[in-house]
């Protein structure tokens, strides 16, 4: 009897080994074997970039020239303010701007230099004097009775970063530097909105993070007409050119592009890296048969049918074979000599004066009637050359339009200055810094925690350390250029952010995350079945045997106890 | 004669020289004075330059918006001057045109071929005087596609040869092509020397190339690239023999359609739109024995002095016919017959535009019958043999008649004749049975009466067809025929092809058979193509080869040529050079049966559950000593017992 029990107890040491053996040795076996790598990300810095505040500081200096302070205010005049504006835009953004305004007064250089005859020397005089940094701006107060600017003007914006700022006839007299101040308030901010960052285009530039409520029609077209920011852009001029037979067209675009587009993105270098080619492509119809307008002898087409000119055009244009940044096309169509003179109507009705037009996000068309350069009694081929002039003025405005240098209209007593022949002011660059350093720190926060959600999401994607390194790039990158912005080195966070923009872009991109080798759970125990059920169902019986067993001996220890 | 056309040639580019230097040196100071206007111009205008933009209120049907550029004059007083002034300076004045750096040329090659099948063959020919390879950067196209050019100067090249072909070229029934190419898609590509890693742009630019063209060259890889020691030298200038820098690939698989034609139709500045390309359609170039075709860059020199290079794109479109089965036996063609189309303009951008015809069998019109007429004959050795061709040439109006339409009509009258066998063919094939080994035998034949010559050969093996060299033999004529030059290099699993190149001396009228073994390799499961059973596909040989020419041949005819013209053999056209492609290999490999792997799984898992649940149970099964039970013979005799009432034992 003794040798059944003892054998008894043998198996069931035996059952429960076994079960060790398997729960100890085979289940993280098995675990281990069937893992997928994935290298380390940083989750924590990651949520953190998900509550993004964003500030955005200025400095500002302004200079009250002679005659605008008295003496003894003079004395107090060199002073500091900081002025913070907070807005949030939604739960997880929130935008913070902050001015550091330096009042003090003019030094004689200065001086001289405002006593320039017009606006337009005195800004050269005073750029030279002093070079202000990336981002901010110095305002010149000056007298009432000062000559320089006209009389219903009290702003003038130059071209640089300096403004001059007339003081108001009501301030001549009986004033505190306190009232003087205060005075001053609401001009200055809105200089500072025209010539450094403005809510709107702050807010524009967060679309990516933050679905904009629907404002008025103008600012989500303004806003959707730029393109979105990129570390790079590809130009592409094409002369389309329907009718070889009748036209030959001769434009000298290697000129035009150096002495009308370069000088402009030169200037716009530190934005990004802009390539320009040009193309001349022949038989290439619009898609559209343009309206014979009997009562002018013309063609007309109208702003409704513009949508589908580009389509058959497009097909031919031809993408950039050697990368993959966004084409910014402009397309210089010459119509044939059966369908011109062409002109473009607008929504009302009426003759566009440029006979042009753009599309966001796309690029711009241009048609050149060349009907006036040969009669009737011509001899076809013609020879025609191309007014480069003519063409370029009207390209470079829609080349200002689609990289977002906004041209909106200044408020009431404003004076731009006018556009030299880089077509772009210190100024102008400067905002479109802003606005694009914020859009930059935005996608790339939504792209990296975009991944890193997805990541968590799907358990089985394999992260190879090249990946992490590039979430952990573009997170450190991000941070930089928080502070940056912070800081108000609007150069450097520009860099940062255009450098987070590229590392999360690639992370995200990689081909390795696309592997189709990731099979759903229920297809993998499908598999497993054969092993585990025959391997498990007797571990599991034996189990419950002995735990069956057990009880009813202590029951019948009770019992006997009893 | 030569010497005298030279100084000829001389003095006109001399003279055309001059008149260009006098023209730039005009032209460049009115430019100077116009740009300056320019300049002033584009500032004022600037100034009032103010845009303004009206989003149009109807929604678009596609997702773009399109607004109104509007450039307003705010000064409108000055404006109209300001145009006044640049309309005088933009009239057109003919004489003060830039000089055309870029010219394009389309002829049209047509063949009527002994088998009863037309050959056709269209080059279209752009030239561009630029320099892609001093590092500056070409960004202004004219003629020359966009899409190439970049691709030029972003990856360095100095040469790109790409071909597609659907069907074989049979050169014992059609004779030699004007180009020849082997099945499927090949590619090979001379770098520049700037470039640093070969491999890696290698593969960028087959990317590349795959989009433009909507092929599968992104299949290609190391494990089907070779680097040719001798077979492919660069075309063009540039005397470059390092092969490091050249790359050579081919896809046997690829197959040609629509896809590809499109994008080859796109590159042409006249699109399909004018020209010899309205011909170019696609339902009926497919509906075709043979179709081919090729884009092929290189860099030519722009004068005969050579010291500046021009770049030259050539597109080139071989089709073969088979008119005599899709028209009931009747030996009749006409260009509507074959291409659906007729011809009514040239491309108004070519400089030239012929269309010819190979007349050289049909000299007296015995054989066939050509309308409409042309009094113009052009003869060119082409390949080694002088052929005399009937010219159409498009820039003429005259060319087109007075229906305004050109289509050639050829009419047969007998069907005799016969063909001068090419001197040079070759064909493949694999030996063998079973899928463990096999043999490969390519033969070439040599059919010149008298001469031998020697031809490069080239077999390029993927790495699962185990190549045994040391079984290599090449025989002709029943004797062993050492070749004078082998480079060999072997393959490695997974990462690079065999590569076999030699040089073999062809001895006159011969058959030379080179034979060598191979194992078949077994792939991974996941290794296998889509449909393995199907087999694998080995690219063609190539060979290259100077084969003497058919005119040289012939010093024994004297048929209408004068007798002082036909003692010495002439020298310059002795031989020329050939490229001849074999038939691709389809090599069936051992495949397994691909639900195995499941299978294994599960039989794996099952004999491990029987084998540990019999181990399980042995070892916890609690075991008692059991009474043996008595033997059936005890058994029955216990029974007898009891019925006696005998105790049992």
């Amino acid at each position: 009897m003794s040798g059944i029990s003892k054998e008894r107890k043998r198996g069931q040491l035996a059952a429960l080994s076994i079960a060790a053996v398997v729960i100890i040795v085979g289940v993280p076996l098995w675990w281990k074997t069937t893992e997928t790598y994935r290298a380390w990300l940083p989750v924590s810095q990651i949520k953190e970039l998900d509550i993004l505040q964003l500030q955005l500081s200025a400095d500002v200096e302004v200079v009250f020239a002679r005659g605008t302070v008295t003496p003894e205010q003079q004395k107090k005049v060199p002073l500091t303010l900081t002025q913070d504006d907070e807005h949030i835009v939604d739960e997880n953004t929130s935008l913070r701007y902050k001015y550091e305004t330096k009042y003090r007064t003019a030094t004689i250089m200065e001086e001289d230099a405002l006593n320039q005859p017009t606006a337009a020397e005195a800004d050269l005089s005073l750029h030279t004097l002093s070079e202000s940094p990336c981002g901010s701006l110095v305002v010149y107060v000056i007298p009432e009775m000062s000559l320089l600017l006209p009389k219903d003007v009290d702003v003038y914006v130059g071209q640089r970063r300096t403004a001059l700022l007339r003081i108001g006839a009501q301030m001549r007299v009986g004033r505190t530097l306190e009232q003087l101040l205060a005075h001053l308030e609401p001009r200055l901010k809105q200089v500072l909105q025209v010539m450094s960052f403005s809510h709107t285009d702050i807010t524009a530039a967060l679309s990516d993070r933050v679905r904009l409520s629907p404002g008025n029609k103008d600012s989500i077209a303004d806003s959707m007409r730029a393109f979105k920011s990129s570390p790079g852009y590809e130009i592409t001029f094409s002369l389309l050119n329907p009718d070889p037979q009748s036209h030959r067209l001769h434009w000298d675009i290697e000129g035009a592009v150096e002495t009308y587009i370069q000088p402009l993105l030169t200037k716009l270098a530190p934005l990004a890296n802009f390539s320009i080619d040009s193309q001349t492509l022949y038989y290439t119809m619009l898609g559209v048969n343009p309206r014979y307008d009997s009562t002018y002898g013309r063609y007309t087409l109208n702003s409704d049918s513009l949508a589908h000119v580009i389509n058959p055009v497009e097909a031919r244009l031809g993408s950039n074979a050697a990368s993959s940044n966004p084409v910014l096309n402009f397309l210089l169509y010459v119509p044939d000599a059966n369908h011109s003179p062409l002109h473009i109507h607008d929504s009302h009705k009426q003759e566009v004066i440029s006979n042009a037009f753009h599309s966001p996000r796309w690029g711009g068309i241009m048609v050149y009637n060349v009907n006036d350069f040969h009669g009737p009694e011509a001899v076809f081929p013609v020879n025609i050359n191309i007014d480069m002039t003519k063409v370029m003025g009207v390209f470079l405005a829609q080349l200002r339009l689609l990289l977002g240098v906004q041209s909106s209209t200044p408020p009431p007593g404003f004076l731009m200055a006018p556009c030299s022949s880089v077509g772009l002011a210190d100024w102008e660059l400067d905002r479109l810094m802003w606005s694009r350093t914020v859009e930059n720190v935005a996608t790339a926060t939504t792209t990296i925690t975009s991944l890193a959600q997805l990541l968590d999401q799907i358990g089985n994607i394999v992260i190879n350390d090249n990946i992490a390194e590039q979430v952990s790039s573009a997170v450190s990158s991000l941070q930089l250029a928080v502070a940056e912005l912070e800081a108000g080195n609007l150069g450097f966070a520009l860099q940062y952010s255009k450098e987070a923009i590229l590392a999360s872009e690639r992370a995200f991109f990689d081909p390795s995350l696309l592997h189709l080798l990731y099979f759903p759970d229920d297809q993998k125990f499908a598999i497993y079945i054969p092993l585990f059920l025959p391997m498990c169902v007797p571990i599991l019986l034996s189990l419950l045997k002995i735990v069956s067993e057990a009880r009813k001996k202590r029951k019948e220890k009770l019992a006997k106890k009893d | 004669m030569a010497a005298r056309r030279c100084s000829f040639l001389a003095v006109l580019a001399l003279l055309f020289f001059v008149s260009i230097l006098v023209f730039v040196v005009a032209e460049s100071q009115e430019t100077k004075l116009t740009v300056e206007q320019h300049v002033t111009v584009v500032e004022d205008s600037q100034t009032d330059t103010e845009t303004a933009e009206q989003t149009i209120k109807q929604a678009a049907v596609e997702e773009r918006q399109w607004e109104a550029t509007e450039i307003e004059e705010a000064t409108p007083g000055d404006a109209p001057a300001e145009q006044q002034d640049s309309s005088a300076t933009e009239t057109a004045v003919p004489s003060s045109l830039p000089h055309p750096k870029d010219d394009f040329q389309e002829e049209l090659v047509i063949r009527p071929l002994h088998s009863g099948d037309i050959y056709a063959s269209f080059q279209f020919r752009t030239l561009w005087e630029t320099d892609f390879m001093s590092g500056n950067k070409v960004s202004h196209y004219g003629l020359f596609p966009k899409s190439l050019g970049q691709v030029i100067s972003k990856f360095s090249v100095r040469e790109l040869h790409i071909s597609f072909t659907q069907g074989y070229w049979r050169t014992m029934q059609w004779g030699q092509p004007f180009l020849p190419s082997p099945p499927g898609a090949e590619l090979w590509v001379w770098f520049q020397d700037s470039v640093t890693d070969v491999d890696e742009t290698w593969k960028e630019l087959t990317n590349v190339l795959s989009g433009i063209f909507c092929a599968s060259l992104n299949f290609i890889d190391s494990t089907n690239t070779v680097q040719p020691s001798a077979s492919f030298k660069p075309l063009g200038t540039g005397n470059v023999t390092d092969h490091r820098f050249l790359r050579y690939a081919t896809l046997p698989r690829e197959i040609v359609c629509t896809e590809n034609l499109t994008p080859w139709k796109k590159l042409l500045p006249c699109g399909s739109k004018a020209g010899l390309a309205v011909l170019l359609k696609s339902e009926k170039l497919f509906h075709s024995s043979f179709h081919s075709q090729a884009v092929h860059i290189r860099p030519v020199c722009q004068d005969w002095r050579c010291k500046t290079t021009s770049w030259e794109l050539r597109q080139t479109l071989n089709v073969v016919f088979d008119l005599h089965t899709s028209s009931q036996g009747k030996r009749e063609w006409s260009l509507f017959k074959m291409f659906s189309r007729t011809l009514t303009e040239a491309c108004p951008l070519a400089s030239s535009s012929k269309i010819y015809i190979d007349v050289t069998d049909n000299p007296e019109g015995e054989q066939f019958e050509v309308t409409p007429a042309t009094p113009l004959l052009s003869q060119a050795v082409v390949l080694g043999d002088r052929r005399t061709f009937s010219v159409y040439d498009l820039t003429q109006q005259i060319t087109f008649g007075t229906v305004r339409s050109l289509n050639l009509l050829i009419r047969w009258k007998s069907s005799e004749g016969d063909m001068l066998r090419p001197l040079l063919h070759a064909e493949r094939y694999v030996a063998g049975y079973g899928l463990q080994t096999g043999e490969i035998h390519t033969l070439m034949y040599n059919n010149h009466p008298y001469r031998s010559f020697p031809v490069l050969l080239l077999d390029s093996v993927p790495w699962y067809l185990r190549l045994y060299i040391h079984t290599l033999t090449v025989t002709s004529k029943g004797k062993d025929n050492k070749p004078s030059f082998i480079h060999y290099e072997p393959s490695k699993d997974r990462v690079r092809p065999h590569l076999l190149e030699m040089l073999v001396q062809l001895p006159p009228n011969s058959v030379t058979e080179v034979t060598v073994q191979f194992e078949r390799a077994l792939l991974k499961w996941t290794e296998y193509t889509p449909d393995p059973n199907h087999g694998f596909y080995v690219g063609s040989s190539v060979i290259s080869s100077l084969v003497p020419s058919v005119v040289a041949m012939d010093t024994n005819s004297t048929q209408d040529r004068p007798l002082f013209s036909s003692f010495f053999p002439c020298k310059e056209e002795s031989s020329y050079f050939v490229r001849v492609y074999t038939e691709p290999l389809l090599v069936n490999l051992p495949t397994p049966d691909f639900s195995m792997p499941y299978n294994v799984i599960c039989l794996t898992c099952t004999v491990v559950a029987v084998g540990y649940g019999s181990l399980y149970n042995l070892l916890t099964r609690s075991f008692q000593i059991e009474e043996p039970s008595p033997g059936l013979a005890k058994r029955i005799a216990n029974i007898i017992r009891k019925m006696r009432g005998v105790p049992p034992l």
